[in-house]
């Protein structure tokens, strides 16, 4: 299984390096993996639906237990039928459909190819790491097809929103699974669906795992993305919008619900949302005059259709929700690539421009009706099959008649735009000049007829498609026992509803005066693709906001955050945790009392000096008080070199003021600032000593260090001034480093005036003052 | 146990908000100032912090228990000639801003005064293919 998905990543690459010479067949390339695949897992057909799961492990990184899991079981068998079956037949259908010498099919070919091994792994994946990687890389691919070659401004956005939206689903969804896992204490899927937690962190998990489910597979209110979506070329809509990735939702829906299908915090959103997405997306497709549009809202209704049976969690749910997930997968592929057929010969998808289409093409029509047969629920088709099963499913009373009325609304829906897509495609309308269709070949035709026909064998051969799908529902825990699966129920409800949603489903298509009157009445909250518009300018707003707020540009409001947060937060940190001290001293020597006044006047007077000098000399008092201050506190060696770097900086600050200004320049703007700056700046100050005398107090006695340089001294570095001897002999090499320090201060600091100088003296000068003042004007 | 004295303590705390205020202002000048003041506040809470005062650490000078802990002020002494490097440093760039500025005042940074007085940013998205947006206008 491994190998297959390794196998599409390699072939998207090749497809990659040999598109421009192969062009359109690329994808016929491209089509044999996803073939061969299919043809694998079908050849152990009998192992799988025995119920016994393949399983295949590789630990990459063993130490920390993290290892991908590929599991083959009947419902990744039923998904695989899909995503490699389906697959293999759309890209054989796109090198039909591709015009020779298109541009771009290398980059479509291999981004069809890396889903398709995408998808092969989500629906494989055992453990919750490989399924969101592969579950995000589907997003991805998505994305990038969807958005095309990013010329028009339309699939941008389109793609942009779908990615937003099944991306944030995403996200969500892998704090669903992480919960779930830490709840359960394994990653691997199929245990934690064995043994199911449960507890109120169990149902915050399942909830964000809804999300994932109703953003991937487009419920309401997520569902705007996919209708926005069908900008991508036909083909890639018919297997990632219709077969596939959509499915995805539905798929973890179906994963899941052995385990949860009976907790409330899962089923209920499930089955709420799902039955509003049938209803609001059959109610859209009635609308819709571009048959693609109408396609992909008739599949945002058929996945919430899915949703409710997958959601419901009972054994005839389960079996009318797989069974209905094969026949939706075959029958919309179909539909999505006979409205490819229809655009490519015709050169429109509308409606309204269409006509004739079915006498000239017969052979086309009868696939397309086969298809929407099965999607309307007619028998002999797998459509009908499922759909009466589902009825059956919730014909036990109780909330479930809400449900069924519901569904069987939905289907009434469902009809109605069934014969709205044949009558708009191929019917020959009376007002209409024939559209001029150009015959399609074997190569468009077969594609179509696969799936199509599939959906009648399924149908016909009711005991076939129970073999394939009859495991999953069997692993359900909940809800009666299923019947089979069968094309005559006997006279009952179900099939008084199947009669029912045909015949109601005609005369809604046949009176659109009976839905037309909810046009503009909905109310605009309930608008979801405007939601999503405010949602995201929202957020662009908040950005800029927070920006404009953060980022001031000012250093000195950067400086005060900085100070305000790093002392604020360690500091309270710091109080809480330490006790002050026990007893207070006054002072160790009364000359520091005197020494201390003399150095807070220095540094205040320094504050308030309007001309440069007088700050200058002030600041120097403060050096000289505090190089006093360490005579009495016992450090020599400390105050000669205070003493002589403080009258090495006086002489260079003298140095440098002899060309500035005398006073300050900015006098109104340090005044207007005073007391916020003043009060952060105490703040942090306050907190530094706090932190002096909190953090003095941890020193109990000489670290035995100092204690063994004070004893080695003489002997080994033969000095009596210890501070000297540790400088120069036994950290003689941090010395080396702060002389290293110096040497590249000096030499930055003489470049710099240096080159001021030069440039100052430079025979350009108007030009470089003219430069001068040019900056100047843009800094303000 | 020893702690800082409270004249220390007052003493670090006054020079620290001088030299923090002073690291606010607009004028380099200033600030170069404000960091050389932080410089000896710092010095001062490594000596202060570092133990009791005491005689002087000189082997020959005293006895040993009343000698001061030496590993701070070796730490102070490089902190000393480190904030001279930094502080000349910093004075060469203040000089280097006057030469070609004209000044020596930190100004606001330009692009992001323009991204605060950008306007809101509001594109009302055409409608999508097929989007709800039709749907009830």
């Amino acid at each position: 299984m491994l190998l297959a998905i390794a196998l599409h990543m390699l072939v998207a690459v090749i497809v990659l390096l040999i598109a421009r010479r192969a062009g359109r067949w690329v994808f016929a390339i491209a089509a044999a993996v996803p073939a061969v695949t299919f043809a694998w897992v079908m050849s152990g057909s009998a192992a799988t639906l025995a119920g016994d799961a393949r399983v295949e492990t590789l630990s990459w990184a063993p130490k920390i237990g993290l290892e991908s899991v590929l599991r083959l079981d009947v419902l990744s068998f039923v998904m695989i039928i899909l995503v490699s079956g389906v697959g293999a037949v759309v890209f054989a259908f796109y090198a039909a459909y591709a015009k020779p010498g298109e541009r771009g099919v290398g980059r479509t070919a291999a981004l069809l190819s890396v889903f398709a091994g995408a998808m092969l792994g989500l629906v494989l994946a055992d453990d919750i790491f490989t399924l969101y990687v592969f579950w995000e890389l589907t997003t991805v691919c998505s994305f990038l097809l969807v958005g095309g070659d990013g010329v028009s401004r339309a699939a941008r956005r389109s793609a942009v929103q779908a990615l937003l939206v099944t991306a944030i689903g995403g996200l969500a969804m892998l704090g669903g699974l992480v919960l779930l896992a830490e709840a359960s204490g394994t990653y691997r899927i199929s245990e934690i669906v064995a043994n199911p937690p449960s507890g109120a962190a169990v149902n915050v998990a399942l909830v964000l795992l809804l999300v994932g489910v109703v953003t991937k597979s487009a419920q309401v209110p997520f569902h705007p993305w996919l209708p926005g979506a069908m900008v991508a070329p036909t083909p890639v809509s018919a297997y990632l919008h219709a077969a596939a990735m959509v499915k995805a939702g539905v798929y973890l829906l179906a994963r899941f619900a052995p385990g949860f299908g009976d907790v409330p915090a899962w089923w209920v959103p499930a089955v709420v949302l799902g039955s509003l997405t049938m209803l609001i997306g059959g109610y859209r497709a009635l609308r819709e005059t571009d048959l693609k549009t109408l396609l992909a809202y008739g599949t945002v209704s058929q996945l919430g259709f899915l949703t409710v049976l997958m959601g419901a969690g009972t054994r005839a749910a389960a079996l009318a929700g797989i069974t209905l997930l094969l026949a939706h997968g075959l029958f919309k592929s179909a539909l999505f690539l006979v409205v490819g057929v229809i655009d490519r010969q015709t050169g429109t998808r509308d409606i309204r421009h269409l006509s004739g289409v079915g006498r000239q093409s017969p052979a086309l029509a009868v696939f397309a009706v086969l298809a929407l047969a099965s999607m309307a629920g007619l028998p002999p088709l797998l459509g009908f099959v499922g759909k009466e099963t589902a009825f059956e499913a919730f014909t036990y009373g109780g909330t479930d008649t809400f449900v069924l009325v519901a569904i069987a609304l939905g289907s009434v829906l469902t009809v109605a735009y069934s014969i709205r897509f044949v009558w708009g495609a191929f019917a020959t309308k009376t007002d209409l000049p024939d559209t001029a269709v150009s015959t399609p070949g074997i190569g468009l035709l077969g594609p179509v007829a696969l799936p199509a026909l599939a959906g009648l064998v399924f149908g016909v051969a009711t005991p076939l498609a129970s073999t394939v799908v009859d495991g999953y529902p069997a692993a359900m825990p909940f809800g009666p026992e299923a019947s089979d699966l069968a094309l005559w129920h006997g006279i009952g409800v179900p099939l008084g509803l199947s009669v029912l949603a045909l015949v109601g489903g005609y005369l809604v298509y046949r009176y659109p005066a009976s839905w037309q009157w909810l046009c503009g009445r909905l109310p605009s909250a309930l608008n979801a693709q405007r939601g999503y518009e405010r949602a995201v300018t929202g957020l662009d707003d908040v950005a800029h906001k927070v920006t404009g707020r953060l980022q001031v540009g000012s250093l000195p409001a950067y400086l005060g955050v900085i100070l305000v947060a790093v002392f604020v937060v360690a500091g309270v940190g710091m109080i809480s945790d330490t006790p002050l001290p026990a007893e207070w001293r006054w002072f160790d020597n009364p000359l520091q009392v005197p020494l201390a006044l003399l150095v807070l006047a220095g540094a205040w007077a320094a504050v308030f000096a309007h001309r440069r000098i007088t700050a200058v000399l002030f600041a120097s008092v403060v050096g000289y008080g505090i190089a006093a201050l360490f005579i009495v506190d016992g450090g020599p060696d400390l105050a000669l070199a205070q003493f002589l770097v403080e009258s090495l900086t006086l002489v260079v600050f003298v140095f440098v003021l002899r060309r500035f200004p005398a006073h300050f320049s900015n006098l109104k703007s340090i005044r207007s600032f005073r007391f916020g700056k003043l009060a952060v700046a105490a703040t942090a100050g306050i907190l530094v000593s706090l932190a002096g005398v909190l953090y003095s107090g941890a020193r109990t006695e000489s670290p035995t260090a100092s204690q063994e340089y004070a004893e080695r001294a003489v002997s080994e570095a033969g000095a009596s001034n210890v501070v000297n001897a540790i400088i120069v002999d036994f950290r003689a090499f941090d010395t080396v480093g702060e002389i290293t320090v110096l040497a590249v201060a000096a030499a930055g600091a003489a470049s710099l005036i240096l080159a001021a100088q030069r440039s100052a003296r430079r025979p350009t000068e108007s030009d470089e003052d003219s430069k001068a003042s040019k900056r100047k004007e843009a800094s303000r | 146990m020893f702690t800082i004295n409270i004249t220390m303590a007052v003493l670090l705390a006054g020079v620290y908000t001088v030299g923090f205020y002073l690291l606010m202002q607009r004028s380099l000048m200033r600030v170069v100032l404000g960091i050389m003041i932080i410089g000896h506040g710092a010095n001062l809470f490594l000596q202060a912090a570092g133990g009791p005062p005491g005689d002087p650490a000189m082997v020959a000078a005293g006895v040993p228990e009343n000698m001061v802990d030496p590993l701070p002020q070796a730490m102070a002494l490089t902190a000393i000639v480190i904030t001279f490097a930094l502080t000349t440093f910093l004075l060469a760039l203040a000089y280097r801003s006057w030469v070609f500025l004209g000044h020596d005042e930190v100004q606001d940074d330009l692009h992001d005064y323009r991204i605060r007085r950008l306007p809101r940013r509001y594109t009302k998205p055409d409608s999508l293919v097929g989007s709800d947006s039709e749907a009830n206008s």
